[in-house]
């Protein structure tokens, strides 16, 4: 057993997720050797031990495979319209900044349909955590290519393979302001928690990027095994490399992955921007903004 | 509930319609505005941001209209207040987001300014084309409520009015302002604080187990919480059961539909808002709302000279429509004239509720500017000639 | 009675300034209605632009000016453009110096002021537009002096309300003297 499986094992004995979950809306909608489920899972342990007020964290969802997250965490969630968690999220903590506000959505979501509130979002770092996930394709409508699909891959709507460029999201995020950005995939279960865990406690626009595998529509139609087989792929292409020039983190279909840490910089949110700004311009005729 | 003097500049001022809608969003208690410019909304949310900043508030220009619309619905579920202002092609790309408050039962407030379309059409020169967009523009069955202001005086009344709406039936309520009265500048009257009646949100207060976000408890209109209260609530947009759990059924679909539909439906005489001028012994009546209710006064007053029985009735409330109303009116006159400044929206509604009983006469227009009265007064006279017996 | 005005000028005149004052001493220090549009768009960003302002003891019906019955002009272009418009027997009131009355029509009664002149004098060119409001004032009696003095005074920037009432008087002062004679 490869050394990080057992750690997770003795680390949390039994199933104490169980808290975190609407235990009540089980058996959830996705597919055996999918990884929404193991992101969740990481996403609660981080949760655990993050210290922070669950009734003040909120998680946002769009739609999609990964848009039902919002459904199965008992947590105030939001399962929003296609592409729109992110704008949603804004609202939501603008108007009370004493909310942890968690955008958990899929690629196709967050950077197709949702791509303009992602790179403005990232620009105005909202203080947000989001957390995306990429299994390469759009699992709920039932394989399409997405703006991750990787070149020459195969999809319903690309049936002799895709040859359209794919996007480099850690590359995107940054390039648009995001503070925190990190890649793992739901074999790095370790990592994931403790990245899902330091982009909560971090301030301002921290981004994940999950490597997700979705076995029933990406993995089979491009004749690549199981979710099993994905996880040795994740485990054998993977390399960890903290603070990669994310220029250089592209990925190619079955290709090699760089994962890690890749941005953890500061610079004021949205928030804080508007409130240092108009005290300065206004002085005392501005009044502080905290919800 | 009196409003909050922080946002209320009581006094006299001499203001455009757009402003005087800014103004009466921030009596009516809103602190959250997102919005995208648009002509000829756009002084609608240039005022929001240039007052906000002294009362405490936020106004933020998203990058599209879309995410305004949806913006706004993500603060009311964080406590606050909250509109979004467009016009016709900003209003057409909010038109999923409208389903989503309708679905999702979030109070909010859709300013349209309309202009005269379709697409870009005339951006500076106004239309009353947006009228059966706001009732059905979104898919699937849904109610709403649209208010039509003629003046920048209704402008800031009628805004805060739309707000109260919202709240009493969590519904988004469509704010149908049009280019000449969005540009019209004219007195405005802002009461002092304590004279403003403002609806606060209701909010559920009790046990949090076994708690249910749709829970009505017999009546139409479940109480509401809010993130961070403790509630650990689920909102979808898909079909949900009283939970706010997805619960893709017939059954579920058959609870929850009716009821979204029916808290508007069934309380139509309740919202409803109009003004009749001269009806008891009209034999013909002039149906408006907006800026027409306006075009229309010199035509009905050369008519009424001449000796006709032309009456007015203005609709304030435009949606819900008032169908009783309409309909018993239709059993008392000999003929309809709606004027509009589209090809023939809410004449339909009216047509529907006369259901053949007497003769309705539109006269349209294709926007760009107001009716001529004269066009009016001939709609009376040609009325007046085939009326019924 | 509805009276419709039309103000037109060059950009940077104060021509939107003057419909306000117009409209906000008449309907909100002189008890009575007005009504003003600005032309929006293409037409607002050329060169010459106008406001129409209706003032009317009445609740006014309909908002736009179809046959103005006064008319200020402050530029050649707008005197141009928009004289042909002026109802029959209306009032046009023309600034002297930038104004040149061509074809002046027959069916109308005129009036003119060296406004600029006499802003110069007063130090400031840009007040020009007030000098034309106390002008207006007085020859057309369309609203109270006293109601024109404190629209002026809400509407101008702060710190600048004497020397633009000054600017209102002597406007006003000038009319008078015409109206004598």
């Amino acid at each position: 057993m490869p050394e990080e499986l057992y750690e997770i094992e003795t680390e949390v004995p039994g199933n104490t997720v169980e808290e975190f979950l609407r235990m009540e809306r089980m058996p959830h909608i996705w597919c055996p050797g999918c990884g929404i489920g193991t992101s969740v899972n990481c996403f609660a342990h981080a949760l655990e031990t993050s210290g922070l007020d669950l009734q003040k964290v909120s998680v946002v969802s769009g739609i999609g495979c990964t848009g039902r997250v919002a459904g199965y965490v008992n947590l105030d969630s939001f399962h929003t319209t296609h592409g729109r968690a992110i704008p949603f999220a804004t609202g939501l903590k603008l108007a009370n900044p004493n909310l942890k506000v968690v955008v958990y959505s899929g690629d196709g979501d967050l950077t197709a349909i949702g791509g303009n509130h992602f790179i403005h979002a990232c620009r105005r770092n909202l203080d947000m955590t989001v957390i995306l996930i990429n299994n390469f394709t759009y699992g709920m409508t039932g394989g399409q290519v997405a703006p991750t699909t990787p070149l020459t891959a195969t999809a319903t709507t690309t049936p002799y393979g895709n040859f359209e460029q794919s996007f480099n999201l850690p590359y995107l995020a940054e390039s648009c302001g995001a503070v925190y950005v990190a890649r793992w995939t739901t074999y790095h279960v370790r990592h994931l928690t403790k990245a899902i865990k330091e982009a909560l406690a971090k301030k301002g626009f921290s981004f994940i990027e999950v490597l997700s595998p979705c076995p029933t529509l990406y993995s089979r139609r491009n004749k690549i095994g199981d979710g099993l087989d994905q996880m040795i792929y994740y485990q054998e292409s993977s390399e960890i490399k903290h603070g990669a020039d994310t220029k250089t983190v592209g990925l190619d279909f079955q290709g090699k992955i760089v994962v890690g840490k890749f941005v953890d910089i500061e610079r004021p949110t949205y928030l804080d921007a508007m409130n240092d700004y108009y005290s300065k311009r206004l002085g005392d005729k501005f009044v502080h903004y905290n919800g | 509930m009196k409003a909050d003097p922080k946002g209320v500049l009581t006094g006299a001022h001499f203001i455009d319609g757009d402003h005087a809608c800014s103004e009466g969003a921030l009596a009516a208690g809103c602190r959250f505005v997102a919005g995208y410019p648009i002509t000829p909304s756009t002084e609608v949310v240039e005022r929001i941001a240039e007052r906000f900043p002294h009362i405490g508030g936020i106004f933020i220009q998203m990058e599209d209209e879309i995410a305004s619309s949806i913006a706004i619905q993500g603060a009311v579920w964080g406590g606050k207040k909250a509109m979004t202002v467009t016009s016709g092609p900003g209003f057409s790309l909010m038109m999923e987001h409208i389903g989503y408050a309708a679905m999702t039962e979030t109070p909010c407030v859709f300013v349209d300014v309309q202009r005269a379309g379709p697409s870009t059409g005339l951006p500076t020169q106004p239309a009353q084309g947006d009228m059966m967009q706001a009732r059905w523009g979104s898919h699937g069955d849904y109610s709403i409520i649209a208010l039509s202001p003629n003046s920048p005086q209704e402008c800031f009344d009628l805004t805060i009015k739309a707000f109260n709406l919202s709240e009493q039936f969590r519904v988004p309520v469509m704010f149908m302002m049009d280019e000449c009265v969005g540009h019209m500048i004219e007195r405005v009257m802002i009461p002092p604080a304590d004279e403003i009646e403002i609806l606060p949100r209701r909010f559920y207060e009790g046990a949090k187990e076994n708690y249910m976000l749709y829970h009505a408890n017999g009546e139409m209109v479940p109480p509401m919480v809010k993130a961070g209260d403790g509630y650990n609530i689920h909102v979808t947009g898909l079909t949900h059961d009283e939970r706010g759990y997805p619960s893709m059924t017939v059954a579920t679909q058959e609870k929850l539909i009716p009821r979204l539909i029916d808290k508007i439906k069934l309380n139509e005489e309740k919202i409803a808002d109009y003004r009749e001028d001269q009806i008891e012994d009209a034999e013909i009546v002039v149906v408006t709302y907006g800026i027409t209710s306006r075009t229309a006064i010199p035509a009905i007053e050369q008519a009424r000279k001449e000796g006709l029985k032309v009456g007015h009735l203005r609709l304030i409330v435009v949606w819900p429509f008032p169908e009783k109303y309409i309909r018993s009116l239709a059993s008392k006159v000999k003929a309809i004239v709606v004027p509009e400044l589209n090809q023939g929206q809410v004449v339909l509604e009216v047509e529907r509720c006369a259901a053949g009983k007497v003769p309705v006469k539109l006269v349209p227009h294709v926007g760009g500017t107001v009716h001529n009265p004269k066009d009016i007064y001939n709609a009376i006279i040609s009325s007046n000639n085939q009326k019924a017996e | 009675m509805r009276t419709e005005i039309k103000i037109g000028g060059f950009g940077g005149q104060g021509v939107i300034l003057s419909g306000d004052i117009i409209g906000r001493g008449a309907s909100i220090y002189d008890n009575k209605f007005a009504t003003m549009i600005q032309a929006f768009g293409p037409e607002a960003r050329g060169s010459s632009c106008s406001a129409g302002v209706i003032v009317s003891p009445e609740a006014i019906a309909y908002p736009y000016i179809t046959s103005p019955e006064v008319m200020i002009v402050m530029s050649q272009e707008a005197y141009t453009k928009f004289t042909p418009e002026l109802a029959t027997g209306g009032i046009l009131i023309t600034e002297e110096e930038m104004v040149s009355p061509h074809n002046l029509r027959k069916d109308v009664k005129h009036f003119s002021i060296p406004a600029t002149r006499i802003a110069e004098e007063l130090g400031k060119r840009m007040v020009l537009n007030i000098v034309m409001m106390g002008f207006t004032t007085a020859v057309t009696g369309l609203v109270d002096v006293e109601a024109m003095r404190k629209a002026v005074l809400v509407s101008v920037p702060k710190g600048t309300e004497e020397l633009n009432m000054n600017a209102f008087n002597r406007g006003f002062e000038y009319g008078e003297k015409v109206m004598q004679n």
